[in-house]
């Protein structure tokens, strides 16, 4: 099993060094070969482990293995070392396949750019992090696949980097998501200055061991910070701000890394750490309350917004917020269902929407589209069906994920009314802007100027076959957990247990409230598919029906609509706080004060300036005068004899 | 006897006399005559000394100064003639080239 892994995990590494030392060489279809080939390969390796570890005799007991020993330094010891359980499987396989179709698509999309060996390396090496951080078996492993799946977001959302909003963007990203990491790592440090060890296996164990509300001081603070890991990496309240910019990357970047994997990988360590929140429910209440409200607020400015990329990505903030809706209340098994299915959903909308750039040459702005589905049938199709799966449209699999997390706000071990009331407003919110995005896009009449009418055609086989597959798997992954309240067996839940039962267990005894059974679970079903039908409705009516009704609503309450499309302001909120301060501070501060006065100044050319002073005084003594040098010398002995003579 | 402060302070006159012209005299004759009495100067306070603690080693040092003395005047009187013949005065005011 072992080397199965090692050959899912290896080839991205060497696909990205290939193509990167050599790609320049390489003709754009051996790059492809070699980047969707890595991309393949691993997928394969991945359902041959999954295989391979369900066939194992005890498969609900994690499947351990130390390739190398990494760190050895003290009583710190971190290998290279794989945990691989049913959560691993199921982000592994859900990553990889995700990643793999990525790749073909991208294989068309990128055709005809600048850089295509540049690209696929970088998307091979994103893909082996992403894969080291779901396979790690350990924090600091963790944490390298965490850095790593950063760095090639950097990379890649500044891909254009001749232009500037594209490398600024990079670098917002890589800037604001460090700061979580701060957070992160001082988590990391106090699990290791409390457990000695940083082993999933060894800490995981001996917090489950504890008594409830033993070291639970210790646990919530490490809980709280590895969390605001989470907020930077999954862009959740307050540092989100990188991910509407990130939107500047190519847009398969925009689907496979701030979609479906890099910004999960928060809602992953959360869920890997199930242990640690069961033993420090106030953290998990944190992080249920943080994902209520990034999902709420999210999906506010996703109304007003016209990119249809940022429409997107405020999308999958929001959804982002879901999952830890989901996990913060307990159901871990109901955040990573929704962390797959909008795996699914979210990279079918960013390639159609792809697609959709391809045949504009690049327009992304809503209101110069429309009346797209007549030429583009097969992108119109997918985008709906996805539409229809995020907005929790029953036998779509958004409805089974969503679904089970709302039912889980309101009745889970730490769910409250409230969460429930919000995340369910929220769904309709999401409704009507998923709805929006859809009808100004593709349906009523076209507002394409009519020189760009002549280039609209349906994108290659390259790329709609890609999303022909999204699709499908939109529609058929929520199968997999048939609902309680319509009389299934949530088999993915059950099929979780192994690694959250425990801790849901843990939860659901110590909950300080619990859930009468008042409403039921079918009545909750209820409550979020008339939010549905009423986002859907009023976006048919806002954008098809009245199209001028938009702008008149906009004009009555313009300060509100102000405040939305300017995003509430945070951008600039963050540029007067902490941008401006930054810049003032390391310029006139620190270059100027510090560097240019201090040390150049008073320490470099001082120095010189004191011993030209002190020369220049001392050289006096030089005159060419004889006589006073005669007399110095006897200055001179004189002293010293004083000297001598008179003290003791 | 006559006391052996009488000699140092003998001595110390000479050596202080033999320091001002040093320092004041502007003939470099002048002056090296000045360093020759400081040298004798302690020549004297060496031999007095020698005659006061019945020591022979006050001079035997004597012997010391007085060679070195001799020799540091033929090196000096070579580099005063040498100055002489190319500057053509023995005025010390006028050696002064050397200044920074």
């Amino acid at each position: 099993m072992q080397y199965l892994l090692l050959l899912m995990l290896l080839p991205p590494l060497l696909g990205a060094a290939l193509n990167g030392i050599l790609g320049r060489r390489f003709s754009p279809a051996v790059v492809s070969w070699i980047g969707c080939g890595a991309a393949g390969i691993s997928m394969l390796f991945a359902l041959l482990s999954a295989g391979a570890f369900s066939g194992l005799a005890d498969e609900s007991l994690p499947y351990l293995h130390s390739y190398f020993t990494w760190i050895q330094s003290g009583s710190l010891r971190a290998d290279y070392a794989v945990y691989y359980d049913r959560l691993t499987l199921v982000m592994t396989v859900t990553v990889t396949v995700v990643a793999f179709i990525i790749h073909m698509y991208s294989h068309g999309y990128m055709e005809h750019e600048g850089g295509y060996y540049r690209f696929f390396s970088y998307l091979n090496l994103f893909l082996f992090m992403m894969l080291t951080l779901v396979t790690a078996a350990n924090y600091p492993v963790m944490f390298v696949g965490w850095e790593g799946v950063g760095l090639c977001s950097y990379l890649l959302i500044g891909f254009y980097f001749p232009k500037k909003s594209a490398s600024d963007a990079g670098k917002k990203a890589f800037i604001v998501t460090r700061i979580g990491d701060a957070g992160f790592t001082v988590g990391v440090a106090l699990l290791f200055g409390t457990f000695g060890s940083l082993d999933f296996a060894e800490v995981f164990v001996r917090i489950e061991a504890l008594r409830p509300g033993e070291l639970e001081g210790i646990l919530t603070a490490a809980g709280i910070l590895l969390f605001m890991g989470a907020i930077g990496k999954s862009a959740q309240l307050p540092l989100y701000v990188w991910l509407p910019d990130a939107m500047e990357g190519p847009t398969p970047v925009s689907a496979l890394i701030h979609a479906a994997t890099m910004v999960t990988a928060g809602v992953y360590m959360v869920a890997r750490s199930n242990a640690l929140y069961a033993h420090a429910p106030q953290a998990l209440e944190i992080v249920g309350i943080v994902g209520c409200l990034t999902a709420f607020f999210a999906a506010t400015i996703a109304i007003t917004t016209n990119d249809l990329k940022r429409i997107l990505a405020y999308s999958t903030i929001s959804q982002l917020g879901y999952m830890f809706v989901g996990c913060g209340v307990g159901v871990f098994a109901a955040g990573i269902f929704h962390l797959v299915t909008h795996a699914f959903f979210k990279s079918l909308l960013f390639l159609a929407a792809g697609s959709v750039m391809h045949a504009l040459s690049g327009e992304l702005d809503i209101r110069k589209m429309g009346g797209l589905r007549h030429k583009m049938r097969t992108t119109y199709a997918t985008f709906l069906i996805a539409t229809l799966a995020i907005s929790g449209i029953p036998m779509f699999s958004g409805f089974f994920s969503k679904d089970e997390i709302l039912a889980g706000a309101y009745e889970g071990p730490l769910g409250r009314p409230w969460l429930y009331w919000l995340a369910t407003l929220t769904a309709g919110f999401t409704t009507f802007y998923m709805f929006r995005a859809l009808f100004m896009t593709f349906c009523g009449t076209s507002r394409i100027d009519t020189e760009g009418e002549h280039h609209i055609h349906e994108s290659g086989p390259k790329m709609t076959v890609p999303l022909l597959v999204l699709a499908f798997f939109s529609v058929i992954a929520g199968y997999v957990s048939w609902p309680k309240a319509l009389g299934g067996g949530e088999c993915f839940d059950r099929y979780l247990e192994p690694v959250f039962g425990s801790s849901e267990t843990l939860l659901r005894s110590t909950a300080a409230h619990h859930a009468s059974g008042r409403p039921g679970p079918g009545e909750l079903m209820l409550y979020s598919l008339v939010a549905a039908g009423i986002g859907i409705l009023l976006a048919y009516w806002f954008y098809l029906k009245s199209t001028e009704l938009p702008d008149r609503v906009a004009g009555r309450f313009s300060t509100l609509y102000r405040i939305l499309v300017k995003k509430y302001y945070v951008d600039e909120l963050y540029d007067w706080l902490v941008v401006r301060p930054v810049r003032v501070g390391s310029e006139v501060l620190l270059w100027r004060g510090v560097d240019a006065g201090v040390i150049d100044g008073a320490m470099v050319d001082g120095a010189a300036r004191a011993t030209a002073g002190a020369g220049g005084i001392l050289r006096r003594i030089h005159s060419g005068n004889v006589r006073s040098y005669a007399s110095w010398v006897l200055l001179g002995a004189v002293a010293w004899l004083a000297y001598i003579l008179l003290w003791p | 006897m006559v006391p052996l402060s009488h000699y140092l302070a003998l001595s110390v006159i000479l050596f202080v006399l033999g320091a001002a012209g040093f320092v004041i005299r502007r003939n470099i004759v002048t002056i090296f005559m000045c360093i020759e009495l400081m040298l004798n100067a302690a020549n004297l306070a060496f031999v007095a000394f020698s005659r006061h603690l019945g020591n022979l080693d006050g001079q035997i040092f004597a012997f010391f100064v007085i060679v070195v003395a001799a020799a540091e005047a033929a090196v000096g009187l070579a580099i005063i003639i040498a100055i002489y013949r190319n500057r053509g005065s023995l005025n010390i005011e006028d050696v002064d080239s050397m200044k920074l």
